[in-house]
């Protein structure tokens, strides 16, 4: 009995791939830009969106794309430059989550007996072998178009990512770029929020991004990289949770991402062990900067040392 | 929740009729230790800028609730073994790193995700208990029993202390790291130290707003201190006051109205925020708009 005998699967595995390449592409850059808080925090509006479409009993996708979109964009135009400080964010979702167990109730009193405790299950942790084929098509779809808007900017965006002054300075429209590559967060968070659910979707935009920035520093190779690995991911932990069939998917789609980025850290640490003493005193140099709010200055310095290895 | 009778003019009969029910005392006790405590410890984690840190540990509290009702244990061990455990994890391989910004969010990124992804395997691995899946999110303050409120306080007093002791170093590491690095003040280990602590925090606090609301006793009144002073004294007792007023009025709104506290907390708490944020706006504009005027004068 194959795997691929099963239309569920079939449509699984379709869909996942567009999300997996969404979550890759966009997770990359929100690692490189120190915004994956931004998506974690997107990833908690999905959830009151979903379920306030739920309580005016409107379709559930308008609720998610109109909620993610809105607030990320909301949360670009309260920072300087189109990124919000940390504790703002904290903020605003921390209210914006609130507003979601106000919805949820709405519709657990409103619409009581129709099997109510599984919606949230479904929004907080998807249901991704429950997608329909037409589903599974849109998700391919808005997944290649996320991927197509990004690769475009790409360029401009890896610039006005490393080095902002500088891009500024050159008349790349920095700003901008912050908001329409928030609104593409936005978009690939509320996609994702309907396979593996508003919980877990960080570990696909997180894991394979910061596996990849582990394994190369090479910009271009990282993002080719990150959009691999999640589609991998998506087919390895799909495949797992088949053959598992009490591992629910969100589950063993986020332990493979974990475990390969594991892995990516353990190789690094086992050749960094192993490279000559220079590289190490630099190691310990960067490892001396650690924790905490670190000082403008060296930011740069960090950032220039990147825009040095991105000049190819 | 909802009461027998509505909201009367007075609103000291109000209160007493609240507080007929044990189970509403016992509510307004557990609210007020975890306030207290969760605004001291979130005054230091929005000073670092660790908020990310904070969410990522204080969810980890769901998979560890769910994997004690997995156990067949108490759900207060899985609550502050995951936490705690969560804590130290970020600030070990934080520290293992290379260290910088960008790998250190998506470090606390996968942390959180993976933490989520245990929780839903014990969920799913114990049928049945979808039901209480909301309350371990949401939370649920009428449960609370004395022997609760007890363990509350205990964990409270022994944070606290801990808190005490290590403030002042830990204020002159999170102000300007590199400065009491060189004074000898261990950074390092102060840091690690407060994740465990904020870990044993958002444990205790969890129990009462559930996982995915502990994040806003902790940020919110904190952050309105912050916005409204400079000075740390200040704003450490100014973010205790809010944390106050803020879970008491929510206790009393939830009481009174069919909505859960988990929203009334989180409202009146983005609200004093927002007020906060205007007044300082305010501030700042007539700071500048008086400087502007002694500019002009001084000009003509």
């Amino acid at each position: 009995m194959s795997m691929f005998s099963h239309p569920f699967m079939i449509y699984a595995l379709l869909g996942g791939t567009g999300i997996a390449a969404a979550c890759g592409a966009v997770g990359f850059f929100l690692v490189l830009r120190a915004q994956v808080f931004t998506g974690d925090a997107l990833s908690h509006v999905a959830f009151t969106g979903a379920l306030a479409a739920l309580a005016f009993g409107v379709d559930l996708r308008i609720g998610l794309f109109a909620a993610t979109i809105a607030v990320a964009l909301l949360l670009g135009a309260l920072g300087r430059r189109g990124r919000a400080d940390d504790v703002v964010i904290g903020n605003v979702f921390a209210w914006i989550l609130g507003l979601g167990v106000f919805f949820l109730t709405m519709y657990t009193t409103d619409r009581s007996g129709s099997g109510n405790g599984s919606a949230t299950i479904n929004v907080l942790f998807g249901s991704i072998l429950g997608l329909s084929s037409s589903q599974a098509q849109t998700a391919l779809w808005i997944g290649v178009g996320v991927v197509a808007v990004l690769l475009v900017i790409a360029r401009p965006l890896l610039f006005a990512t490393l080095d902002e002054a500088v891009a500024a300075a050159r008349g790349v429209p920095v700003r901008v770029l912050g908001f329409v590559f928030l609104a593409l967060v936005g978009a690939a968070t509320a996609e994702a929020t309907q396979a593996v659910g508003a919980l877990l979707l960080l570990g696909l935009v997180a894991a394979p991004a910061g596996t990849a920035l582990v394994l190369t520093d090479r910009p271009f190779r990282g993002l080719g990289l990150a959009i691999a690995l999640a589609v991998g991911e998506m087919w390895a932990g799909l495949t797992l949770a088949y053959f598992v069939p009490r591992m629910p998917p969100s589950f063993s789609i986020t332990a493979v991402a974990t475990v390969v980025y594991a892995a990516a850290m353990i190789y690094r640490s086992l050749s960094r062990r192993r490279a000559v003493v220079p590289t190490a005193a630099t190691a310990a140099a960067a490892t001396g900067v650690a924790t905490g709010p670190i000082p403008a200055r060296v930011r740069t310095a960090e950032s220039v040392a990147a825009a040095d290895t991105v000049s190819v | 929740m909802s009461a027998d009778s509505g909201l009367s003019w007075n609103p000291l009969t109000d209160i007493n009729q609240m507080w007929q029910l044990d189970s509403m005392v016992n509510a307004y006790r557990a609210g007020t230790i975890v306030a207290v405590l969760a605004a001291v410890v979130g005054w230091f984690m929005v000073l670092r800028r660790q908020t990310f840190a904070g969410h990522t540990v204080a969810l980890a509290g769901f998979p560890g609730a769910a994997a004690a009702v997995f156990l067949g244990v108490s759900a207060s061990w899985g609550y502050f073994g995951f936490c705690v455990g969560a804590g130290a994890v970020i600030a070990a391989l934080a520290r293992n790193g290379k260290g910088g910004v960008a790998e250190e969010s998506a470090l606390t990124g996968i942390v959180q995700s993976f933490t989520l992804a245990c929780g839903m395997l014990f969920v799913a691995l114990y049928k049945g208990f979808l039901n209480g899946v909301n309350s371990l999110l949401f939370g649920s303050f009428l449960g609370v029993t004395p022997g609760d409120i007890a363990v509350l306080a205990v964990v409270a007093v022994v944070v606290l202390a801990a808190m005490a002791l290590i403030g002042r170093p830990l204020l002159f590491a999170s102000v300007d790291p590199a400065v009491a690095d060189a004074r000898g003040v261990p950074t390092r280990a102060l840091g690690v130290l407060f994740l465990v602590l904020l870990g044993a925090t958002t444990a205790e606090v969890s129990q009462i707003t559930g996982s995915l609301l502990v994040f806003a006793l902790l940020v919110m009144p904190a952050a309105t201190a912050q916005r409204i002073t400079a000075r740390p004294a200040l704003s450490l007792i100014l973010s205790v006051v809010f944390g106050l007023a803020v879970t008491w009025f929510g206790l009393g709104a939830a009481y009174f109205s069919p909505y859960p506290i988990g929203f009334w907390i989180t409202t009146f708490a983005f609200g004093c925020y927002l007020l906060a944020n205007v007044y300082g706006f305010v501030i700042r504009w007539r700071g500048t708009g008086r400087r502007h005027v002694v500019e002009v004068l001084g000009a003509s």
